[in-house]
């Protein structure tokens, strides 16, 4: 027995089998991530279901599963039931509904089932009878299908018209405007009342006012050229109307080819990244939050490296080693324990309070009460997170120092450099690896963390990005959108759980690959920097 | 090569309280003054402590100006301390305390006023093992007129085709100026710390130990390289290598536990050495 531990061979299956096991747990999770995650973006068959009440059912079946039975005798026959998306929220309630294989019988694909995703109410299922234009009725039966695609690029552009002059034209009048009124506002305030200022200020506004009512004209117009509907046969619901500008997209999933899914699979996936989300966070796309994920990370990494690596070289080359020393370097190193919440509550109470209140009242005060830097915000997130993965770059850096070859500073000082030379020109240059890998860490971190920002600025819908086309361009102290509280609002906050499911997952995994993203950048550069560092003698 | 008549005449005697004084007293007047060849460096009852520990016990010395000085010694005998005394580079070290002084010409080089990094671009450093940056060849050569201020491509470019010359590496790394100084062989390395050192145009090279990481091939050709050198700059080097101090040093110093034992010119140290612990460690019975 002692000879076989001397050996060493257990020592070899223990830690195989520790490595293994890490790798089976990681890969099970990303197994369940991608296999719910994929899936859902896939136009699935249509099947039309007849129960034995007589109810019609036309959905997706989207899950089967055995029915738990504890009482059954051992040897009876197992039942299943199936999860149908039957859609139509508006005509059925619930979208999702459980059957009893037992009660289905009769099932088939109906070549003509059409599938419509909505902006409001999720999809709809059913067979398009006609199609109508106002109250007057331009295609029934088998043209109406032809009819409806033949409407739906113009009405597309014109709902994109219609977005652009609100979030465009009428936006940048509505960020006029306001500028106005704090202007106006402060000129007030400070008691200025130069009759020649404020007649221009007023005018200006006038001026907006009209341009305004304009576009909001403008708009009524477009808006009265939406008529278009298509009118679905709905199971069990008669006919339903469906406005022409809420179709997102309308297929006939049992006619498609495999191409042709594909095409619908690739759009439905380049949505999700791309766009804007709808039905509170449901359904749509992410693109907000990739933006706001993105950005706060970059932004905590430009705040984080300077404070870090400054705070590791005094600590290290500075500093006089010690047991003060060794404290500090202690509570640095613990600093990593605090539970993130808790950074923040510091952040609310330090950074949005005490220095974003400051800031309000010292240069934005003609815009209080509404406060600008005295609420949560990117920059304020970013802050906290840049404190919670401070630790971590000290560390790496601190270890980076320790292994900068001592022949290296004794020969920069021996050619007469000072210590502050040595630093810049031999030292930093060898630690910038340790550097990169405590970034690698402090990225990684801070892009899963959501309990401290959903106290510092997250929200669940943000109006604008943080970055825009308004001067000053980066607004850093708007709200944002991030990732990792977009997985817990759809997961946990979303009324229409069975709908957002797939949604979760989805963002799981857009989240992993915008980490894996970001740490891929930073290793090639590490990489790259430590092959100038060491080319090995030949 | 000065004749070893001249050099016997030329040897600064040491003189440690311990051991009575050989010869002439520290500060008369030589016998031979129209050849002494000027002191660059004077040490005067230099002791030197690593806390409580006594490293260097009451140093008398004088270097030769343009000569090379070599100190043998046992390991832990005080004699890289003592070189690392030369450019103070013993103060990076914690708890080192220095009595006594050391002049290199008439600058005071423990005066709390000089200027550390203006005596150490005068006094420049090879080490035991080669140093070079992590970076190229060319950087490496001309870090230390960089960190002197020196901006303009052509003093740059001169500076380190001419110290490259000396250290007789030009020839194999002029094609590749822009290569990593880390892609060069461990002898090649070593030549390339003496050109850095040398690029500054320092008075003195001090070399801790510059070949015991090196190949017989390599040794031979930065013993050589010293030869060449010491016609313009003031060498001292350390070594454990005793053919090493016979065959390159003008002057030889034996230290043996801190004190300085004997110092003569490098012909008599070999072969007449007055004090017993020098002829025992040259003659292998210790050390």
């Amino acid at each position: 027995m002692k000879s076989l531990w001397k050996s060493g061979d257990p020592f070899v299956w223990l830690s195989g089998g520790a490595l293994a096991l890490s790798l089976l747990m990681v890969a099970g999770l990303i197994g369940l991530v991608l296999r719910n995650g994929f899936g859902y973006f896939w136009p699935g068959d249509l099947v039309e279901l007849g129960l034995r009440s007589g109810r019609v059912v036309l959905g997706e079946i989207v899950e089967r599963q055995a029915i738990p039975d504890p009482g059954a005798a051992v040897g009876e026959r197992v039942r299943y039931r199936v999860q149908v998306k039957q859609g139509n929220r508006d005509a059925y309630g619930a979208d999702f509904l459980w059957i009893d294989e037992d009660d289905v019988v009769r099932q088939r694909q109906p070549a003509d089932a059409v599938v419509i995703e909505r902006r409001e109410w999720g999809n709809a299922y059913g067979f398009v009878t006609a199609v109508k234009e106002g109250d007057e009725t331009v295609a029934r039966g088998a043209d109406a299908w032809r009819a409806l695609h033949s409407r739906l690029p113009e009405t597309t552009r014109l709902t994109q018209e219609i977005r652009d002059v609100e979030t465009g034209t009428i936006g940048a009048i509505s960020y006029e405007q306001e500028r106005i009124r704090v202007q106006l506002r402060g000129l007030q305030r400070r008691n200025v009342l130069d009759p020649e200022k404020v007649r221009v200020l007023e005018d200006r506004a006038r001026e907006l006012q009209a341009a305004y009512d304009q576009e909001l004209a403008r708009l009524a117009l477009l808006r009265a050229r939406l008529t278009g509907a298509a009118i679905l046969a709905v199971a069990g619901a008669g006919e339903r109307v469906v406005p022409l500008e809420q179709i997102v997209r309308a297929e006939r999933p049992n006619e498609m080819d495999i191409g042709e899914k594909l095409a619908v699979y690739l759009s439905k996936v380049w949505e999700f990244v791309s766009a804007n989300p709808r039905e509170s966070n449901t359904e749509g796309g992410v693109f907000p939050a990739i933006f706001g994920t993105v950005m706060m990370v970059v932004v905590m990494s430009i705040l984080v490296v300077p404070l870090g690596v400054l705070a590791a070289f005094y600590l290290r080359e500075y500093a006089r080693q010690g047991a003060f020393v060794s404290a500090v370097r202690i509570a640095v190193n613990n600093l990593a324990g605090v539970p993130s919440i808790v950074f923040g509550v510091f952040g609310v109470g330090f950074f949005i309070y005490t220095i974003g209140g400051s800031i309000d009242r010292f240069f934005y005060a003609d815009a209080l009460p509404t406060p600008t830097f005295g609420t949560g915000g990117i920059l304020w997130a970013s802050l906290t997170l840049a404190l919670l993965t401070v630790p971590v770059v000290i560390v790496a850096t601190e270890e980076g120092l320790a292994a900068v070859p001592r022949g290296a500073r004794e020969a920069s000082l021996a050619l007469g450099a000072t210590k502050f030379e040595t630093m810049w020109r031999v030292v930093l240059p060898a630690v910038l690896p340790s550097i990169l890998t405590g970034l690698i860490l402090a990225m990684a971190r801070a892009a899963g963390e959501v309990a401290p920002l959903m106290l510092t600025g997250v929200v669940k819908l943000a109006p604008a990005l943080p970055l825009d086309g308004f001067a000053p361009f980066l607004h850093l102290d708007r709200k944002f959108m991030h990732l990792g509280f977009h997985i817990y609002d759809v997961g946990f906050q979303s009324p229409n759980v069975d709908a957002a499911r797939p949604m979760v997952y989805n963002t799981t995994l857009l989240l992993l690959l915008i980490v894996l993203a970001l740490n891929l950048t930073a290793i090639v550069l590490r990489n790259r920097l430590k092959r100038r560092l060491t080319v090995s003698a030949v | 090569m000065e004749t070893a008549t001249t050099e016997r005449s030329l040897s600064q005697p040491m003189r440690t309280p311990e051991v009575p004084a050989r010869g002439r007293q520290v500060g008369e007047a030589s016998p031979v003054p129209a050849t002494t060849p000027e002191t660059l460096i004077r040490i005067r009852d230099l002791t030197l402590r690593y806390g409580d520990k006594v490293a260097l016990s009451k140093i008398d010395l004088d270097i030769a100006k343009h000569r090379v000085t070599a100190f043998i010694g046992p390991s832990g005998c005080g004699k890289s301390t003592l070189i690392r005394c030369l450019n103070r580079m013993n103060d990076l070290v914690d708890g080192v305390s220095v009595a006594g002084s050391i002049y290199l010409g008439d600058t005071d080089v423990y005066d709390s006023r000089t200027d550390v990094v203006a005596l150490r671009r005068r006094v420049g450093m090879v080490f035991q093992k080669s140093n070079p940056f992590p970076k190229s060849i060319y950087e490496n050569v001309a870090y230390g007129l960089r960190i002197g201020g020196v901006r303009r491509k052509a003093v740059l470019d001169e500076a380190v085709e001419r110290s490259l010359v000396a250290a007789a590496l030009w020839d194999e790394v002029r094609d590749r100026l822009g290569d990593s100084a880390l892609s060069l062989s461990g002898g090649q390395q070593q030549r390339l710390c003496i050109a850095r050192a040398v690029a500054v145009e320092p008075e003195v090279v001090l070399m801790d130990e510059p070949c015991s990481a090196l190949d017989p091939i390599a040794t031979a050709k930065i013993e050589s390289l010293i030869h060449e050198l010491r016609s313009r700059y003031t060498i001292v080097i350390v070594t454990h290598n005793m053919q090493q101090a016979a065959r390159v040093s003008d002057l030889t110093a034996f230290l043996y536990l801190g004190r300085l034992i004997e110092v003569a010119e490098t012909d008599r140290i070999f072969t007449a050495p007055q004090k017993r612990e020098t002829e025992d460690y040259i003659t292998g019975r210790f050390g």
